[in-house]
């Protein structure tokens, strides 16, 4: 079955969606995440949508219950990467993800992770 | 003109009794009268001085041949048979150009309605012994060219709505400049009325410069948009919201005093949207988030 890599980097958790998101695959993604969080005491978690071109409110919804998931079990999301056509649609959607912070591209998200990280500490 | 006139009236006695010549057949043998009082009519009403007379003379000409053209008498009275269709694409075309070079509506429609007095005038005299036939051909050839006209309206209402449609196509374009004041800082000055179709574009232009130039911060200053309603309010969080997601930060400037209190008054919640009363404002906002300040420099740099 297809699956979506969770990759390790310390106290983080890096995930980058190079394949258009499916109903299942976002339903494995969001189980694997929170696992993985749970297991290893992840601080933050960095999802990359910046090869997702196409949302829909299935997708966008997943998305935000990922991130509070997330920040139920400690860590904090920041979403990086996202494209103006799947801005527009969440916000048409009425999906403004309120809880989640974002970021330009990975390496701004890092620093975003490690202010963010270092002020809760 | 000399290859339609001769054409045209060997045809015709085949189809009707050469008795009973009807106004076509007559407009073809007078042709060269017809045309002459035709042109002089319009240049006579004043309205055609901007066209050159020798271009004007041209248009009549090859109406009149085109007008001679549908010979089956049957369809002389239906303007959207197929046989008129050379006929009808030229007055669209006359219409629509004259459209353009700004005539009036009237001013068009007299191109069509200026034949009807060489016309009359030249039925009153071949017809005078025969009160009965001059009133028939007569009411054929006012509704015929009433056709016509109005036509010609309708072209004409057509070739403004183009013009019309395509201005606004301009507008669009004008009014969407993304500008870059700082590196990572963007600024979209808005001027004129919000609607949907306008926030759209400013939207998805503002997005797309956002992930072009990768800007952290954008500012929207609506010093000139006039007024702010529920749906412009609407408008202007979605598009901070849209990039906030894209990871970028959304600053408003330029909020007067009075659309302040429109805002309140309507019960807008602006809620995290950073705002500023000048751009000015909301660039020292955007430098300091971005790490710079601005300071009066007594030396050269740092």
């Amino acid at each position: 079955m297809e699956r979506i890599p969770i990759i390790r980097m310390g106290r983080w958790l890096l995930v980058t969606i190079q394949v258009d998101m499916y109903d299942q695959l976002a339903m494995t993604l969001q189980q694997d995440l929170t696992e993985q969080i749970a297991r290893q005491g992840s601080e933050g978690v960095l999802v990359d949508i910046s090869a997702l071109e196409i949302v829909d409110s299935f997708i966008g919804r997943m998305i935000a219950n990922t991130a509070t998931m997330a920040r139920v079990l400690g860590a904090e999301t920041v979403l990086v990467g996202m494209q103006p056509a799947v801005a527009i649609t969440l916000v048409e959607l009425g999906l403004s993800l309120p809880g989640i912070t974002t970021a330009r591209n990975v390496e701004m998200g890092m620093a975003l992770l490690e202010r963010v990280s270092t002020s809760r500490a | 003109m000399t290859t339609a006139v001769p054409r045209v009236p060997n045809i015709m006695p085949l189809i009707q009794s050469a008795a009973s010549t009807d106004f076509r057949s007559l407009l073809i043998r007078q042709r060269r009268e017809v045309l002459d009082a035709w042109v002089e009519e319009q240049l006579k009403q004043g309205r055609v001085e901007s066209l050159p007379a020798a271009e004007l003379r041209a248009q009549c000409d090859q109406f009149l041949s085109l007008l001679a053209g549908p010979a089956n008498s049957d369809s002389i009275l239906d303007v959207n048979d197929p046989a008129w269709m050379p006929a009808r694409a030229f007055l669209a075309d006359l219409s629509r150009s004259r459209a353009r070079l700004g005539f009036s509506p009237s001013e068009t429609a007299s191109f069509v309605f200026a034949l009807k007095r060489p016309l009359f005038a030249l039925l009153r005299r071949e017809f005078a012994d025969n009160a009965q036939q001059l009133a028939d051909e007569t009411w054929l050839a006012t509704e015929l060219l009433d056709q016509l006209g109005l036509l010609t309206m309708e072209e004409y209402q057509r070739g403004r709505e183009e013009v019309i449609r395509s201005q606004q196509h301009e507008m669009l374009e004008l009014s969407t400049p993304v500008l870059t004041l700082w590196d990572g800082v963007l600024a979209l000055p808005l001027i004129g009325t919000l609607d949907s179709a306008r926030t759209q574009i400013v939207m998805e232009t503002l997005l797309q410069r956002i992930v072009e130039t990768g800007a952290q911060i954008a500012i929207i200053d609506i010093t000139g948009v006039p007024t702010v309603d529920t749906m412009t309010a609407q408008h202007l969080l979605k598009t901070v919201t849209a990039t906030r997601l894209m990871g970028a930060e959304c600053i408003i400037s330029g909020i007067r005093p009075q659309i302040a209190a429109t805002i309140v008054h309507l019960g807008v919640d602006l809620g995290v949207v950073t705002t500023k009363a000048t751009l000015a404002d909301a660039f020292r906002v955007a430098l300091s988030r971005s790490g710079r300040t601005v300071t009066h420099g007594s030396s050269d740099g740092e």
